[in-house]
């Protein structure tokens, strides 16, 4: 009789294996340790099969550009190359992976559909300059999209083109500073000033400074919001504009609002909103109602489309009826059953001469458009504002559940909007907000938002958002929570974090003061290599 | 010498208060503490005239930027080159040889607005 004549006798084990002996390749299993391209490519190799080039001819055209010595590119094969990149992608954190909890950020599903709509032929092909009727479906779309964000701001006017939250900044500043210098020029003092709330993002007194203001902050009250008080004292006639963030980056709403934008316009300067957080309330408050009179909107956070590595920013900016003249070109007006386009040469006739100019040579972000379209399309009115109380009792169910382990500097300020904000107030001695966000990355999630806001003693700041199941949310305050009581605890191994990751933990400091920012060959392994 | 703090957290020491009295500035050690480990600093080029509370140097730490007032008016007569190439000095050594630039003094009555050491750690206790 035959007994086991393949050999195959596996050795269960106790599941207890060596974990730390390396392996032959450095590599873990799946996780695989990937050399920079210019390691693993040599000069000698290439992917393609390019015939000669004509050496004669290209002296004869290239004289002095001529390259007297190869740069070094490497070579590699396409099946080389593709694994390069896929590895590399596999140690990416992403949100179509898990979690994505940056404060500030709103990482949010990007819906399928969308990528499916903005990938039809008709919208991804179309070349800006294509004759405006040739392309009354695309300027139907912008439209669209247009009057949905003026409808959910009751704002009367819009500019579509800014490609990115900052970006939309800088529009709705310029319009200011163009409404300002109109009234220059009809005899009104020169305004200099635009004050800024201390946990305003950092983008606002950087764009207010670009925009060639000087810039004040206003202080914040105990409760986390903008000082009424404190900003009223600073109101008066070299005050161009206020900069106001709202919800907050302490993640609350700026109840005083209403009272702000009468105190602004009675001292004669114009309110600027940062829409970047407008998540929290699509479909709930409309802005304009507010007293608002320019707000920009981040599509790619509040209307889904990718961010971060995944795709364009894109940044329309909504104006009240007091900067709608000044507002940029182009713009798309319906003109009966048609689109146009209105553009420098007819922004006189259509009486819009006073426009500040433009922020792009075309039209913005198309792609993103139509993926904001489908978005807005696909939920309906009602569906947004179901994102906008899901995202808030997501954020809340976060900041209740975490508080007694962690301080939550503004819990008693009452419920918090998109996000929770947690400090360091309470981890053991020389453990720090770095060490729990560098822990949660050994436990399988992207880190918080950490150190910001600047108004928060190491800062943690968490937007769940909508997209997250009750089980993910439980998952990750657990995980959290654990983190959090090892910090508290002083757990030394905390200080090690990440233990799992491909890399463990870096030398921010060395890094930043001596930062290597050009790979070249080691001459070592250069003569290794012959 | 006499050092003098301000609320912004940087530290001005003068020998004497006559006219050509040359005075030196820097970061506390509280404020080192603070920022942690400082990665690049930017003071002010030989020559630049300052103002007192006006913005005058930028300090990087691994946590933030941050700005420098100055907390005297006057002109900066040398900067401490010493930092370009190692910042870490700043953490090392806040109040001594990580000082950021040597100024004159346009006027020494404004030292009387600032805070000597034991004012100071009051202060920083209060915080």
């Amino acid at each position: 009789m035959s007994i086991n004549a393949s050999g195959w006798k596996p050795n269960i084990g106790d599941g207890q294996g060596d974990h730390e002996r390396p392996s032959f390749t450095g590599n873990r299993a799946l996780m695989l340790e990937e050399p920079l391209i210019f390691e693993i490519g040599d000069t000698e190799r290439t992917g393609v099969d390019l015939a000669d080039a004509p050496a004669a001819n290209a002296v004869d055209r290239l004289g002095a550009l001529l390259r007297s010595a190869p740069i070094g590119l490497p070579g590699l094969t396409e099946p080389e190359t593709v694994r390069h990149y896929t590895r590399l992608s596999r140690q990416n954190y992403a949100i179509d992976l898990g979690l994505f909890p940056l404060g500030s950020c709103t990482m949010k599903h990007n819906p399928r559909l969308n990528e499916k709509m903005a990938r039809l032929p008709g919208f991804a092909d179309l070349h800006p300059l294509t004759p405006i009727e040739q392309c009354q479906g695309a300027l139907a779309l912008i439209h669209l999209v247009g009057e949905w964000l003026k409808a959910l701001t009751n704002m009367p006017a819009i500019a579509m083109s800014p490609k990115a939250g900052a970006h939309g900044e800088l529009c709705g500043l310029l319009a200011i500073r163009a409404a300002h210098e109109a009234r220059e020029r009809a005899g009104g003092a020169a305004r200099r000033t635009v004050l800024v709330p201390e946990s305003a993002h950092g983008t606002n007194p950087a764009t207010a400074a670009f925009c060639g203001y000087a810039v004040e902050s206003i202080p914040a009250t105990g409760d986390g919001r903008v000082d009424l008080a404190a900003l009223k004292a600073k109101l008066g006639p070299d005050i161009a504009a206020v900069m106001i963030t709202n919800p907050n980056t302490c993640g609350l709403f700026e109840r005083d609002m209403i009272a702000i934008a009468d105190a602004v316009h009675a001292a004669g300067a114009y309110l600027y909103c940062d829409g970047a957080n407008f998540n929290a309330i699509v479909g709930r408050v409309r802005p304009g109602d507010l007293g608002i009179d320019a707000m920009h909107i981040n599509l790619h956070k509040t209307f889904s489309t990718p961010h971060g590595g995944g795709g364009p920013g894109a940044g329309p900016v909504v104006f009240s009826q007091a900067l709608a003249p000044f507002a940029p070109l182009p713009f798309v007006e319906k003109q009966g059953d048609r689109f146009v386009l209105v553009e420098e040469e007819t922004a006189q006739a259509e009486h819009h001469g006073d426009a500040f100019g433009r922020m792009v040579a075309f039209h913005g972000q198309m792609g993103m458009f139509v993926r904001a379209a489908a978005y807005m399309l696909s939920h309906g009115a009602d569906g947004l504002r179901q994102v906008a109380e899901d995202a808030v009792l997501a954020a809340n169910y976060v900041l209740r559940s975490l508080e007694d382990v962690l301080e939550a500097p503004f819990a008693a300020s009452g419920p918090c909007m998109h996000e929770a904000l947690f400090s360091d107030e309470g981890l053991a001695d020389g453990f720090s907000t770095l060490d729990i966000a560098k822990a949660l990355i050994d436990e399988g999630f992207h880190p918080m938002t950490m150190y910001f806001p600047l108004v928060v003693h190491g800062a943690m700041l968490i937007e769940p958002t909508e997209t997250e199941s009750r089980a993910t949310l439980d998952q990750f305050i657990g995980a959290l929570r654990s983190v959090a009581e090892r910090g508290k605890a002083g757990d030394p191994t905390l200080q090690q974090a990440p233990i799992h990751a491909p890399r463990r933990r870096l030398d921010e400091t060395l890094a930043a003061r001596k930062p290597v920012l050009v790979w070249r060959e080691q001459p070592d392994a250069a003569v290794a290599a012959e | 010498m006499s050092y003098y703090y301000t609320r912004d957290h940087e530290w001005i020491s003068v020998n004497g208060t006559s006219h050509d009295t040359i005075a030196t500035v820097g970061i506390t050690d509280y404020a080192q503490a603070q920022l942690g480990d400082i990665v690049f600093v930017e003071a002010p080029p030989k020559g630049t005239k300052l103002s007192k509370g006006g913005e005058c140097a930028v300090v990087e730490s691994v946590k933030a930027a941050s700005d420098i007032y100055a907390p005297v008016t006057g002109e900066v007569v040398e900067p401490n080159r010493a930092l370009e190439g190692e910042p870490a000095l700043v953490n090392s050594s806040p109040e001594d040889d990580g000082w950021f630039f040597k100024m004159t003094l346009a006027d020494s009555t404004e030292l009387e607005g600032l805070m000597n050491a034991a004012e100071y750690k009051a202060y920083v206790a209060s915080l």
